[in-house]
């Protein structure tokens, strides 16, 4: 084959992926008193798929593997077999070893033959522990060929092959598959002609030809089956075993066909056995290479797009229509043109918004993983637990969602492992024994919030700071308010479970959740009741491209504050003014002295118009937790800033977030209130 | 035809402009464009030779003054005055787009590359590092620079301490 398969890969990857998804999700629904076949189907469609995908591109590995699975699944779905849970856990684990497989396949690693080998004799003994009895769960040929293999040697093949006219659109080439064929073993093909209309009826892209094929040699039919395996829904297929005592004619009575058609007919078959031999072998021997990586895609519905084309479709609209106003311009069309700026700018911002929706995901694609976690852990743990999910349809920027996946599911497994109680403690604390785990998504303001919420035994404050204590992380008499309590879990090296699991309380988790989520520019937060559960809730900005900011000045500078951090902005009194040690200055709001960092010092712009405190502004921004004060010369505006990266053509600045370019053209600095904090202790 | 014979691998195109009265040259190749001299956002706390940042059709992009880079005589900026924008390969941070100040654009050069004279060495005074060569023209002598070196954004720290430290003596 000519094509270059590897072009391929990433697609079949990711389809492979999703449908590994399908299947997890699907196995985790099905209910095992009431079997829905519509669920079977779906999971037994994405290993089909993914099984084919792998064949074509000779990851013989996946596909033997997938087979057996699929034999299984099949079997479920034609109710030869009941569903339990038992078989359930063992395709869930070979999903998982699947997904391993690609993996390593994906990555050009080695795939993990001990561990595949484990699935597969689980899969294996699943299969032949429920065999039912009556045999019906074999096949059909297979039956065949094991009677008939019971009875004497098979010496070859009889196979009517008519596939329907529409077999060659769907890509596939008989001539392909007799060589195929050829490879097992002496082949003899007779072309029927008898379908092959008029010219002038016939459509050059249909098929209208059958063959029967002779096949030498004792063949299991599974290998027969594999080569039509593709076409088994286009073509009419009958297999017959010829045995070594069969005369031909029994031969021509097994095509139950008369003898008049001409063998002569046929055109492309002589081959060379060794020939085709060696050209078959070729892919399999092929080793499959790495996939590309790095480069990353992204699914958007086809809804989004059509709301798109529309959008520039009017703004087209608008752009000529502003044109004709423009050619022959007169003052009294000046409404006109009023007219169509403002659409102009309608339209230019729902195209903008428009694209960056296109970036955005539903947060289900990070919940979905879930289910299938709440149902491992539960059943090791011996808890019973129930997982709700709110607001799937939430949707997050595509890199929010990439980078959330992690810290969630360290939340999540603290949630069903530490909140949790077991069935017997809830009783007796007047609970249900089902414990529930709410995971919520939602929009406020600009943020989407996510919450992770249990009813199960809440943080023990007392118990959070002896620990703390002990681990020489505050002082014994150190004054803590709630907040600052709950926080303590978030420090580096705090765990309070007594014991720990394989599933969590090494203590290393939440503070990398803590600093995954800061990276993604949000927070998180805990509230929590002792013996009635806890809310950790994650901020995060709804969009890393695009922010709310305020634009301030500082001379002739002009610097964007997000938004979101800003508190408020007030003029600065001179009575409420405090110096520290004659240098650092504070200011009294409410009863808490803030610090103040002086722009125009910190950044030594030289033209700041103002250099006493009294007579410039205060900005009060929060940046992880710390409260500080910026002078700043004037407030000058709100406004949407697309954000620049000022490392993709120099390099990090403290300080400094990033760039944007304002409404005239000119670049502003976009602060990075965390790291002003940071430069102004220095 | 001459022109074409000069064209061939073994010459190079070199962009030539002047700074305090000397001549100096970048390969051809490197430059995405020459555009006059415009106010631009500065930068805080960056070597003083780093001007700032210009939009340059939405993407942000460093302005070096070679004046101050080379620690020459600051001058006003004139309508002559241009802003060579280059792109830049390092080995760290792969394609960056910068770029510098110079007084005027000259020529453009074909430089035979046997032409070029290795840098000649004027001791520890002054550092050669990002000279790649000489080309003595008909009238002058053109220094070739080595932009890849010379903006690579990694130095840039390194020698922002030297001038500074330099100032405060």
């Amino acid at each position: 084959m000519s094509i270059d398969m590897a072009q391929f890969h990433q697609v079949f990857f990711e389809e492979s992926f999703e449908g590994l998804d399908a299947m997890e999700s699907g196995l985790l629904n099905l209910d095992m008193g009431d079997v829905n076949v519509d669920e079977i189907n779906t999971i037994f469609r994405a290993a089909h798929s993914i099984k084919g995908g792998s064949g074509t591109f000779g990851f013989t590995a996946v596909s033997d593997f997938t087979h057996v699975m699929e034999t299984l699944l099949d079997e479920m779905r034609d109710g030869r077999r009941r569903v339990t849970q038992p078989a359930v856990n063992v395709l869930l684990g070979s999903v998982d070893c699947l997904r391993e497989m690609l993996r390593a396949i994906r990555d050009g690693a080695e795939i993990d033959g001990e561990s595949v080998g484990a699935h597969k004799r689980s899969l294996d003994s699943e299969l032949n522990n429920h065999s039912p009895a009556d045999g019906v769960g074999l096949s059909q040929p297979q039956k065949a060929s094991a009677a008939a293999g019971a009875e004497e040697q098979i010496s070859g093949w009889a196979i009517a092959f008519s596939p329907h006219p529409h077999l060659l659109k769907t890509g596939n080439e008989p001539v392909r598959m007799f060589r195929e064929l050829l490879t097992l073993g002496h082949l003899r093909v007779t072309a029927d002609l008898q379908g092959v209309p008029d010219l002038y009826d016939l459509d050059p892209e249909e098929c209208h030809l059958s063959w029967k094929l002779e096949l030498d040699g004792n063949v299991p039919v599974s290998e027969i089956d594999e080569i039509f395996d593709w076409v088994e829904d286009d073509c009419d297929l009958a297999k017959q075993a010829v045995f070594s005592s069969a005369s031909a004619f029994d031969r021509q009575a097994a095509f139950g066909v008369s003898e008049h058609i001409v063998p002569d007919a046929v055109p492309a078959v002589p081959v060379k056995p060794e020939q085709t031999a060696a050209r078959s072998k070729e892919p399999k021997g092929d080793e499959p290479k790495a996939a590309a990586k790095g480069s990353s895609s992204i699914r958007v519905d086809t809804g989004k797009i059509d709301t798109l084309i529309n959008m520039v479709g009017e703004l087209v609209i608008t752009q000529s229509m502003l044109s004709l106003i423009g050619e022959h311009f007169e003052l009294g069309k000046l409404d006109q043109l009023k007219n169509g700026l403002s659409q102009l700018e309608r339209h230019t911002r729902e195209l903008q918004e428009s694209v960056m929706n296109i970036r955005m995901l539903p947060i289900s694609f990070v919940f979905s993983r879930f289910p299938r976690l709440a149902h491992d852990i539960s059943s090791k743990l011996g808890k019973k637990i129930e997982l709700k999910l709110v607001g799937e349809h939430t949707e997050v920027d595509k890199t929010v969602v990439e980078l959330l996946s992690d810290p969630l599911v360290h939340l999540v497994r603290n949630s069903l492992d530490h909140g949790i109680e077991m069935p017997d403690v809830r009783l007796a604390a007047g609970k249900t024994e089902t414990g529930t785990v709410t995971l919520e998504a939602y929009h406020r303001g600009g943020n989407i919030v996510i919450e992770v919420s249990d009813d199960g035994k809440g943080l023990d404050k007392d118990k959070l700071r002896a620990k703390a204590v002990e681990k020489g992380l505050i002082e014994p008499d150190a004054v803590l308010t709630d907040k600052q309590t709950y926080e303590l879990i978030f420090m580096p090296g705090f765990s309070t479970a007594e014991k720990l699991t394989d599933i969590s309380g090494r203590g290393v988790g939440m503070d990398v959740v803590r600093r995954n989520i800061q990276a993604l520019g949000g927070n998180i937060e805990i509230i929590s009741t002792l013996g009635k559960g806890s809310t950790i809730s994650i901020h995060l900005p709804l969009t890393l491209a695009i922010l709310d900011g305020q634009s301030i000045a500082v001379g002739d500078e002009t610097y964007i504050v997000p938004l979101g951090s800003i508190i408020e902005s007030l003029n600065i009194k001179e009575d409420r003014l405090n110096r520290v040690v004659g240098k650092g200055e504070t200011f009294l709001l409410r009863g808490q002295y803030l610090p103040i960092i002086r722009m125009h010092e910190i950044f030594n712009v030289v033209s700041a118009k103002h250099t006493k405190l009294t007579e410039g502004l205060l900005v009060v921004v929060e940046g992880q937790g710390v409260r500080c004060g910026l002078f700043v010369d004037d407030l000058l505006g709100q406004q949407q800033v697309v954000i620049k990266s000022l490392e993709a053509n120099y390099r990090r600045v403290e300080g400094v977030s990033g760039a944007t370019i304002l409404g005239d053209g000119s670049v502003a600095l976009i602060l990075d209130i965390p790291g002003l904090v940071r430069l102004a202790n220095q | 035809m001459t022109a074409e014979a000069k064209s061939d691998a073994r010459s190079e195109q070199f962009l030539t402009f002047e700074l305090a009265g000397e001549a100096y040259g970048i390969e051809i190749l490197k430059v995405q464009e020459i555009r006059g001299w415009e106010p631009i956002r500065k930068i805080p706390n960056t070597p003083a030779y780093l001007k700032g940042a210009l939009n340059l059709r939405g993407s942000i992009v460093p302005i070096v003054d070679l004046r101050e880079r080379f620690n020459m005589e600051k001058i006003e900026y004139t309508p002559t005055t241009v802003v060579i924008v280059m792109c830049i390969q390092t080995e760290s941070t792969g394609t960056t787009v910068m770029g510098i100040v110079a007084d005027a654009v000259s020529d453009v050069l074909d430089i035979d590359l046997n032409e070029i004279k290795a840098s000649p060495n004027l001791g520890a005074k002054i550092n050669t590092r990002y000279i790649r060569g000489m080309y003595v023209g008909k009238t002058n002598m053109v220094m070739l620079l080595d932009v890849d070196k010379l903006l690579n954004p990694d130095e840039f720290m390194d020698i922002a301490v030297l001038p500074l430290a330099a100032e405060s003596k």
